[in-house]
């Protein structure tokens, strides 16, 4: 494990409104660490519209999703915080007490953190592979069912089956074809949303026979204690037949979920997390949380409704932070001490 | 003297059918989608975990064999969508990329099972 990074404030969450939160936390002299499972700072804006017009953030008539994300990394730049992409927050644990509040938090890549304060950020919760729609499956993940490549070497000598019609799909099938005995591609169309040069590549493997492609949409699966004897699949012409096979890497996008954030012992209300709307904290002190993940009389799922709640969060952190120095209100426009901060005096 | 209260706020009638068959008729306006009617009229069956950004796959119907024709085809990039929905037929749409327009007045749409 690593050596634990200390740091005032983990933001679990990287999208629009925790990014916004670095900026506020920063006025503040609160130095931030932010964590994200996507491999990709913005959340919902970079993965799931980044071309998308909003057409609600003050200030801008339009501005892409990703064009809001850029605009916000140059916004919180002063403040340097660190990004770490790819991680999941596993645990979240309370070490101090609720007046001097301390965290230790872990993350799934072996990172752990000491934090004053934490702002859960989290959004819809986090993006995770969607499971492919055949009943049962959750008996196989791990053993026979994956939905990333740990480590090419289990899949030596074995009969694959990779289904999706994406890159992460192709770029297996050409990485595994050479280690597996035998790679299976099974998609619902015969069209394939990959890069063309990947798809070539696996319609050559199809020619020579090194490979085979089957246009099916899975619909069941077939073994024991985990271990896969083969996939059931419809084909497009409607005839069901059976596929067989020792794993299964099924690629279906992603999904939210909560997650983690469902264990680490606070109060929820219909998977979301309540928060009073002075402080923005949860029901642990020294914990809060901020945008959609949050409820609260009236709350609107908005991305300018997060950056109120990132600001009025701020405010409260600076006290568990700074417990002997009082806050002073300031303006960016004239305080000289804000400027400073921004780089901009 | 042109009565125009015939004209006057119009309104479109869809029809969600759930997988356990139960049915449900509801008012959409011309210019929203399938999706927001059903969201807006509490109809289960359709998630729209995107909200509609033609991103998640969750908001998928199958429109009925009459009205295939007159509602068309996925788009592209619904295509791709659909990629990721479960048990994809010929009529299935991303009820979030289908407009109401008059012309879909007594449209009948299918959930399925389950969504994502």
């Amino acid at each position: 494990m690593s050596d634990v990074i200390k740091t005032d404030a983990v933001i679990i969450g990287a999208g629009p409104v925790g990014m916004f939160a670095v900026f506020e936390l920063g006025l503040l002299d609160i130095k931030a660490h932010l964590i994200d499972i996507l491999p990709k700072i913005g959340g919902q804006c970079a993965e799931l519209y980044p071309e998308k017009p909003i057409y609600d953030i003050p200030g801008y008539p339009i501005v892409t999703g990703q064009g809001l994300v850029d605009a916000l990394e140059k916004q919180i730049h002063p403040f340097d915080p660190t990004f770490h992409l790819n991680e999941m927050v596993e645990s979240l644990e309370v070490l101090g007490t609720p007046e001097h509040p301390l965290f230790r938090i872990a993350t799934d890549a072996g990172t752990t953190f000491e934090a004053k304060v934490v702002l859960i950020a989290a959004g819809g919760g986090s993006f995770q592979p969607k499971r492919p729609p055949t009943p049962g499956v959750e008996a196989y993940e791990g053993k026979s069912v994956f939905y990333s490549v740990r480590k090419m070497e289990h899949f030596r000598g074995r009969r694959v089956l990779i289904a999706g019609g994406g890159d992460s799909a192709l770029d297996w099938v050409l990485n595994l074809h050479p280690v597996a005995s035998r790679v299976t591609l099974v998609h619902r169309r015969d069209e394939f949303r990959a890069a063309p040069h990947s798809v070539n590549a696996m319609r050559t493997l199809v020619a020579e026979n090194k490979m085979d492609l089957a246009i099916a949409q899975l619909t069941g699966l077939k073994g024991n204690d985990g271990q896969l004897s083969a996939v059931s699949v419809r084909g497009a012409d409607q005839v069901n037949f059976d596929i067989e096979c020792d794993d299964l890497l099924a690629f279906y996008g992603l999904t939210m979920k909560l997650g983690p954030v469902a264990n680490w012992g606070l109060n929820l209300h219909e998977n979301l997390v309540p928060v009073d709307t002075a402080r923005f904290e949860t029901s642990t002190p020294g914990i809060f949380a901020v945008g959609d993940i949050i409820t609260y009389p009236g709350k609107l799922k908005l991305i300018l409704s997060g950056f109120h709640e990132a600001a009025l969060a701020a405010q409260r952190a600076h006290h568990y932070v700074y417990p002997d120095k009082k806050l002073l209100f300031q303006y960016t426009t004239s305080s000289t001490n804000l400027q400073r901060k921004l780089g901009v005096s | 003297m042109l009565d125009t209260r015939e004209n006057a706020d119009p309104m479109t009638k869809i029809t969600y059918i759930d997988a356990s068959g139960a049915s449900r008729t509801v008012e959409a306006q011309d210019g929203s989608t399938v999706m927001e009617t059903a969201l807006r009229n509490s109809v289960p069956g359709i998630e729209a975990e995107c909200g509609g950004a033609c991103a998640c796959a969750t908001c998928h119907v199958y429109v009925a064999d009459e009205w295939s024709a007159t509602v068309g085809k996925a788009s592209q990039m619904e295509e791709d969508m659909l990629d990721f929905a479960a048990d994809v037929r010929p009529t299935s749409r991303l009820s979030c990329q289908i407009k109401v327009t008059p012309a879909l007045d007594g449209l009948v749409v299918s959930t399925p099972d389950k969504q994502g």
